[in-house]
């Protein structure tokens, strides 16, 4: 049976870069106000799950070729990187440091490596909530 | 205010402890689901609720909220999120296997 | 400051994310999980020897000083287990190599194995009482999917009863934690020790100890071990020989930290129920392990009987006593994984679970056999062997402190293991061999490695024990004395 979702194709065709932008602003407003990197892969996650859902599984992963599962382990890959690059600094582990760099165009800017750790985080996140949905989802 | 949160965290307790005696698979995760509701907000409440300002240097002189519970609610909701998916799979797979959701009908069934 | 203390915890979670991306070279999984596992016990051992020569060493994560970060505490105990554990899984992954077959290595076997490792070292070395609980889950969430492993039937219905009663749990735990902090207002262990000190221990506290001892009782399979005989029958082989040998190993070490460190102070309401626990686990134990007729069974009832015999030690709570629980509690760890993996060849070689239906064992493998028997004095703790001297110990221990009946209980238990591990060996091992010769089935060499390596390991305990008296007595001094770890923590 084919379910007719013209409405539901051409709002995520809109919305899908709504969902995606505020992913990415929650992601780097983290450095100073609520947000930060498990939100931002929540609403980023949440966004792919929702192609999978109006597209079928195939037609996303042609666009889409990754494996998850990889993602995620990408993602705490990085995430345990930054902890254990300061014991190579001699500092305890977990350790982050920050800075103030001065970048063409945007001018000074407040740098932390916190921010790498939250990338591993979000992309941890990401990868967890599209293989959770898939595995349940992935046979008829 | 405590003591109305505190009635609040019962009732949840509650509901999840019907909920997850009940047979059916699904409402037993949603009560477990629950349950995690129920210990956050308690959490919440034992550091005690908004008395301070927000614990940023910059932008208060105190008294500051215990900032806290906060953080320990943040890690236990990201592990019940864990818990709760890797159930749901689970009884997914259970029922596909099975081919019954409901805890009776599983503890009756023969072994393979 | 001391980064190594952290190498535990972080190698195997490090190792295990990089073989998500190896899937398919199993070779090169197998190669590396080894390597990573006697990284670890390297480490440990290393860590081990500081801390006879300096003390209680601590590593505040990215410097917050105590009690305001999280750290992690390496003292004798602690790093005992950490070594004994790692070396234990060392050679379970040999076993592993040889039977797992390799549909199983490919479903991620070994990263889960090494996200299971991470989470015991984890909570053995933790300070802060919430981290415990997200180490125990870290360990938890990979039991959880090692429990599933292979998706059969009756498996993923035992993995669901399994999951909801450590869900239940864990949240207890959360509920416990909630109202520790609202009385206390702190996590760090050092730290609730010192604060429990100076105001008393009054009944809320030892209300909220109780609900502690409940969460880790569930954990540990103290008297509150339904759940345990059908869970631990369940999955493959090696992850019932890990579960047997690490997962309730990290609830009585939760138990003994807890009760020794911060709430030692109602010794006549808390230590009085955990003798009561242990008494009444030990008996259940043994009419399990009497009434089994399938080897699961049987082994699974020992596992329990085991956790009641060492909180007999915490519940005298004599220095004795506690050094008994130690060098048992190493020894159960090693005599487990041992007892489980035999059991999982027996029945590889037959095909059966039920004693009576092998027989002759003995004759087609005569190594197997005896290390079987070896295994049995071990536990039922025949002298050379490394069940004796815990159980020495613990029972001096129970007579300085006059606990009578839980001495007798104790002892008798181990005639009842003795029994029930006899009946096996009589009836599987001895007798005419029922394998016809073309079903005969080589034993592997890694699998034959594993028993011979743990063999050695209970020989060791046993005969060599003087060599490891010098940490178990540095362990119990600082079990008995919490001051010495809280001036670790706070001072300096």
């Amino acid at each position: 049976m084919k379910i007719n979702d013209v409405i539901l194709r051409t709002v995520v065709k809109g919305v899908i870069f709504i969902i995606l932008t505020l992913g990415v602003y929650l992601f780097f407003s983290g450095h100073n106000a609520p947000g930060g990197g498990f939100i931002g892969g929540l609403v980023l996650g949440s966004a792919i799950v929702l192609l999978y859902i109006t597209y079928d599984l195939e037609t996303v992963h042609k666009k889409m070729p990754f494996d998850f599962k990889k993602v995620a382990a990408l993602g705490v890959l990085l995430a345990t990187g930054t902890a254990v690059g300061s014991i190579l600094f001699d500092a305890p582990f977990l350790s982050q440091t920050d800075g103030y760099f001065n970048i063409p165009i945007l001018g000074e800017k407040h740098l932390t490596t916190v921010t790498i750790f939250e990338a591993g985080v979000a992309l941890t996140v990401i990868g967890t909530l599209v293989t959770i949905i898939l595995s349940i989802g992935e046979d008829e | 205010m405590e003591s109305l949160i505190m009635i609040l965290v019962g009732i949840l307790a509650s509901v999840g402890t019907y909920l997850i005696l009940s047979r059916n698979i699904i409402r037993v995760i949603l009560g477990t689901a629950i349950y995690s509701h129920a210990v956050h907000l308690l959490i919440l409440t034992m550091g005690g609720l908004k008395k301070g300002d927000v614990p940023i240097l910059s932008q208060s002189e105190g008294p500051f909220t215990d900032a806290l519970p906060q953080a320990l609610i943040l890690t236990a909701i990201v592990i019940s999120f864990a818990t709760t998916a890797l159930l749901l799979v689970l009884a997914y797979r259970t029922y596909k296997t099975n081919g019954s959701d409901d805890f009776h009908e599983l503890r009756e069934m023969p072994d393979e | 400051m001391n980064n190594l203390i952290v190498l535990p915890l972080i190698i195997p979670i490090i190792t295990a994310v990089v073989l998500v991306f190896l899937r398919d070279q199993i070779v090169l999984q197998r190669i590396i999980s080894f390597v990573t596992m006697g990284f670890v016990c390297i480490v440990s051992f290393i860590l081990l020897n500081i801390v006879q020569t300096e003390g209680i060493i601590r590593l505040d994560f990215s410097g917050w000083m105590p009690p305001f970060g999280i750290l992690f505490v390496a003292d004798s105990f602690s790093l005992l287990l950490v070594l004994t554990s790692s070396i234990v899984t060392l050679i379970c992954l040999l076993y592993a190599f040889s039977m797992m077959g390799q549909r199983y290595e490919k479903m991620f076997f070994y990263p889960f194995v090494l996200f299971l490792v991470a989470g015991v070292n984890g909570s053995f070395l933790t300070g802060d009482i919430f981290n415990l609980f997200v180490c125990f889950e870290v360990m938890l969430l990979a039991s959880y999917v090692l429990v599933a492993f292979g998706g059969g039937k009756r498996q993923l219905r035992e993995s669901l009863k399994y999951v909801l009663i450590n869900v239940v749990a864990s949240w207890m735990f959360l509920v416990a934690l909630a109202f520790l902090y609202g009385s206390v207002k702190t996590l760090n262990m050092a730290h609730i020790a010192q604060r429990v000190a100076e105001v008393g221990q009054d009944p809320l506290i030892t209300t909220v100890a109780i609900l502690f001892l409940i969460v880790f009782s569930l954990k540990a399979g103290l008297l509150l071990f339904f759940w345990l005989p059908g869970s631990y029958s369940v999955p493959p082989t090696v992850v019932q020989a890990l579960f047997a040998a690490l997962l309730t190993k990290v609830g009585i070490y939760a138990l003994i930290r807890t009760f020794t460190l911060m709430f030692p102070l109602q010794q006549e309401v808390t230590h009085t129920i955990i003798g009561i626990m242990a008494g009444l686990t030990i008996i259940a134990g043994c009419m399990g392990a009497l009434a089994g007729r399938d080897v699961y069974t049987i082994a699974t009832y020992n596992v329990i009987i085991g956790t009641g015999f060492i909180l007999i030690g915490l519940a005298v709570g004599t220095e004795s006593a506690m050094a008994g629980a130690i060098y048992y509690l190493i020894h159960d760890i090693v005599a487990k994984a041992l007892l489980f993996l035999l059991i999982g060849m027996m029945i590889y070689l037959t095909g059966e679970t039920v004693v009576k239906k092998m027989s002759g064992l003995i004759q087609i493998y005569p190594i197997f056999g005896w290390i079987y028997f070896i295994l049995m004095l071990a536990l039922a703790g025949i002298p050379p062997f490394s069940g004796f001297i815990g159980k020495v110990l613990i029972g001096q221990g129970a007579i300085e402190a006059h606990s009578y009946i839980l001495l007798a209980l104790g002892f008798a238990s181990s005639i009842i293991v003795l029994y029930s591990l006899l009946r096996i060996f009589l009836a599987s091992f001895f007798g005419e061999t029922t394998i016809s010769p073309e079903d005969k089935k080589p034993i592997p060499k890694g699998a034959y490695t594993s028993f011979i390596l743990l063999a050695i390991s209970i020989i060791y305990l046993g005969i060599g024990a003087e060599s490891i008296a010098v940490y178990v007595k540095d362990a119990a001094e600082t079990l008995m004395n919490p001051s010495i770890y809280i001036d670790a923590i706070l001072k300096g």
